[in-house]
């Protein structure tokens, strides 16, 4: 297929940005020694957290995915939306909404003072388990969902009037081909989480690998340390990468026409229940974080609409480019190309823009590209998401009607634009959602490029809360909020249009 | 040689249209709520050029910023290091003496011809006003207080806490860290999460300054926030600005560096920064600043030691609380 070279330099440019950014960051290193006991404790802190995190997070989404997939219900539209928010949201923002429920003064605890119990103490690594499960939950349940989406509604007619076990024969093989890829992307994503670790870790016993490096890079300038605490990340990834694609099977259903799966199985009741618990998990923070900044709005300083068009500027530039990539790597299967898809979620951000930063230094001022940059790395950052999301929808659109497509001699642009642009609707829908939602709500390397007044969104938010003024701020979270998930809907919902038809 | 003549053309054309001076600073120095606007605007009054900030992260990340760019910096000033990073700052050697004299109103000495002192405040436990003040760190471990805290291997408050101890404690330090270990509710990246965590009624305390009532007193019309004295002394944070020595505008920035210890400047800062001015103005602090709570002792170490003391103390710091 013609489509081959994309997807080689789509790879190269991953592989650049993620390794060679390293690289660039351990050529300007003084070299002074290598990991010390307190980094091999954070290593095994990022470690079991990470596993701990994912394991939950796609082990309660398996009940939850496969009970929308065979509900249907009003609202239900609204909720798979929002399952996204979430993950989209500024950590900050998200764990103050966490803490609205779970914190010492939060919801559960002012509950249990009613009854003359003690207010519950999440701090440790509970609470750490508990964040990243709140922002990877709705992830996994998405990946799954579109997993089941993905089977024929064909088959499980079928399998209703032949009396067969619908679980054994057509779900399992599909969890087992979309669950180890969705437990890597959610383990790599714990992997490099900083600062959830570190406001709800407790302390010091909650120290993970990404603040080791954000400690060598910005505090003690120890440039060949935090070189080393990257590619330490990248082995983790790797390794665990290696175990995934190993458990993944290939799923090999075969396609169908594609209706909205109506079904009978399953217990209603319970699949209500899964449905009900994992919505309020996920929306009652979210309120708090709505209630929490309301208020706020009034006191929004006028340079935060700047930074909003900046942001969604940014946003919408990384979500083209980030597409771009992921379709011409989900277009290329294989190793290379998966490792690349993979990869960037490993890399440590920090480091990723300390690398570009002494790559371009030479060349340009950083001011200057600061937005360009940002723009470039929110996408790298999506990119594996996107793959994640595209390949299975790929591969079984050829799986069907490759052998069709190939007879009539539908080859490159042609063969992408008929036979896998319209197979392709709903994952390139998500996937933009996710990408220009993520972007959006990133802090990203902007904070080691800025400029003078090249404030994002996110940045401005920062900048409210370090000054005291932390109602605007939760306003301006607020702000962010709508609009990441504005943009997230507006995608997602454009790639669902007339898919029930 | 037409070529040269050209480029030297160019050059003077472009610093004929538009002197500007750049000034590296933090992040919450440049916002229009923040001091940058208001000493922008003085300084450009007087000078007849422009200044443009860029804005690079917390104290320490501007620093990394620097020793990332080298010699080769845009940077004509930076502003917003604080006094435990000076020795780091001096050894890049990226820094010219300033020659300005000022009468510094700071509670310690400070002689230092390169890095000029343009703020300062004392950290302190700030709290509710209506919740029982500890007298010391000692009280604190034996309260069932909760505490914020900033981790001191990401933020400077954080940093400054740590060394607070270890000057107050010498050997006792870690003993007093393993006396706060089941108050200290978390540790968090930079001073906003803690300052955010308090607020929101999570920690009963959290590091900040004496002078944070103030913003709320003032800002706010809320004074129900107070400061914790403690009879150990307080471990202040001087802020200081320099010149970088291979600046293209070595007269312009002279001449900000002096502007800096004046009423222009300093008048700016107790009600944007929200710290205690380097120099006080003619018109004295603002209303709220003078209920703040006076330290009797300021305690702080001299730069260089500031330096070497870092890594053990943080050492001290992480093994107490790790266990």
């Amino acid at each position: 297929m013609s489509l081959t070279r994309p997807g080689l330099w789509a790879a190269a440019l991953l592989l650049a940005l993620s390794l060679g950014t390293l690289a660039a960051v351990a050529w300007r290193a003084e070299w002074a020694g290598g990991l010390g006991a307190a980094d091999w404790a954070a290593i095994r802190f990022t470690l079991t957290q990470a596993l701990v995190s994912a394991a939950l997070s796609v082990g309660l989404a398996v009940p939850v995915a496969r009970a929308l997939a065979r509900r249907a219900f009003p609202g239900r539209a609204v909720l798979v939306t929002l399952l996204g928010a979430p993950f989209i949201l500024p950590v900050v923002v998200a764990v103050m909404g966490l803490l609205a429920v779970f914190g010492r003064r939060g919801l559960v605890s002012d509950a249990l003072a009613t009854f003359g119990l003690p207010p519950i103490d999440i701090y440790g690594f509970e609470g750490v388990v508990l964040a990243h499960v709140f922002f990877n939950l709705p992830l996994a349940t998405r990946m799954l969902l579109q997993g089941w989406l993905a089977i024929p509604s064909e088959r499980f007619r079928l399998a209703e009037s032949l009396g067969a076990p619908v679980g054994r024969l057509l779900e399992w093989p599909m969890v087992r081909a979309t669950a180890p890829g969705a437990f890597l992307v959610i383990f790599l994503i714990c992997l490099s989480s900083f600062a959830v670790a570190l406001i709800l870790g407790g302390g010091p016993r909650a120290t993970t690998v990404e603040l080791a490096i954000y400690q060598a890079v910005r505090f003690d300038f120890d440039l060949g340390r935090a070189a080393l605490l990257a590619l330490v990340q990248f082995g983790l990834c790797a390794l665990v990468a290696a175990v995934a694609f190993r458990v993944a099977l290939p799923d090999g259903l075969g396609g169908g026409l594609d209706r909205v799966v109506r079904r009978r199985d399953g217990v209603p009741l319970l699949d209500a229940a899964w449905i009900g618990a994992a919505a309020l998990f996920l929306l009652v923070p979210l309120g708090a974080v709505v209630l929490a900044g309301v208020a706020g709005l009034v006191d929004l300083p006028g340079s935060i609409w700047a930074a909003s068009l900046r942001s969604l500027g940014v946003a919408l530039v990384a979500t083209a480019l980030a597409m771009t990539l992921a379709l011409v790597l989900a277009l290329r299967p294989g190793a290379g190309v998966s490792l690349a898809g993979v990869l960037p979620l490993a890399a440590s951000p920090l480091v990723v823009g300390t690398g570009l930063f002494v790559l371009l230094y030479p060349f340009v001022s950083p001011g200057r590209v600061a937005l360009a940059v940002t723009a470039l790395v929110n996408a790298m950052m999506a990119v594996p998401f996107a793959v994640r999301i595209l390949a299975p929808a790929v591969a079984q659109a050829e799986a069907t009607y490759g052998r069709l497509a190939d007879g009539l001699g539908l080859a490159g642009w042609q063969r992408l634009r008929l036979l896998l642009l319209p197979r392709l609707r709903r994952p390139l829908g998500f996937a933009a959602g996710l990408a220009a939602a993520l972007s959006m709500g990133d802090l990203g390397v902007i904070t080691l490029f800025a400029g003078s007044d090249k404030a994002t969104l996110p940045l401005e938010m920062y900048r409210l809360m370090g000054s005291y003024r932390s109602d605007a701020a939760a306003g301006a979270g607020l702000l962010l909020f709508g609009l990441s998930l504005g943009l997230f809907w507006l995608f997602d919902r454009g790639g669902r249009i007339g898919a029930d038809t | 040689m037409r070529t040269t003549a050209t480029i030297a053309g160019l050059m003077l054309a472009t610093t004929a249209s538009a002197e500007t001076l750049t000034i590296y600073t933090y992040d919450s120095f440049v916002p229009e709520w923040g001091p940058g606007p208001a000493v922008a605007a003085a300084f450009e009054a007087q000078c007849g050029c422009e200044i443009e900030f860029v804005a690079a992260g917390d104290g320490a990340a501007l620093l990394s910023r620097l020793r990332l760019e080298g010699a080769r910096t845009e940077a004509d000033i930076v502003l917003g290091l604080d006094s435990n990073l000076v020795a780091q700052a001096r050894e890049t050697g990226l820094f010219a003496p300033h020659g300005v004299e000022a009468d510094f109103d700071l509670p310690v000495a400070w002689d230092d011809d390169t890095f000029l002192p343009f703020d300062w405040g004392y950290f302190a436990f700030v709290s509710s006003a209506d919740t029982e003040a500890p007298a010391n760190f000692r009280e604190l471990a034996e309260s069932d207080l909760s505490i914020a805290i900033q981790d001191p291997r990401s933020s400077t408050p954080g940093l400054g806490l740590v060394l607070w101890v270890e000057q107050a404690y010498g050997e006792e330090a870690g003993e007093v860290w393993q006396g706060l270990a089941d108050n200290v509710l978390t540790v968090t990246p930079g001073w906003s999460e803690a300052y955010g965590l308090f607020l929101e009624g999570e920690a009963d305390a959290v590091l900040s300054y004496t002078t944070s009532p103030a913003y709320h007193a003032i800002a706010e019309e809320d004074d129900s926030k107070v400061a914790w004295a403690f009879d150990e002394g307080h471990y202040l944070q001087i802020e200081v600005v320099a010149m970088v020595e291979g600046t293209d505008q070595p007269e312009l920035a002279q001449d900000f560096m002096a502007f800096v210890a004046t009423d222009g400047f300093q008048s700016v800062i107790p009600t944007t920064n929200w710290m205690y001015p380097a120099v006080t103005p003619a018109e004295g602090l603002p209303e709220g600043f003078g209920e703040l709570v006076q330290p009797e002792t300021a305690l702080l170490y001299p730069p260089q030691e500031a330096a070497e003391v870092r890594e053990d103390a943080i050492a001290t710091w992480r093994d107490a609380l790790a266990q």
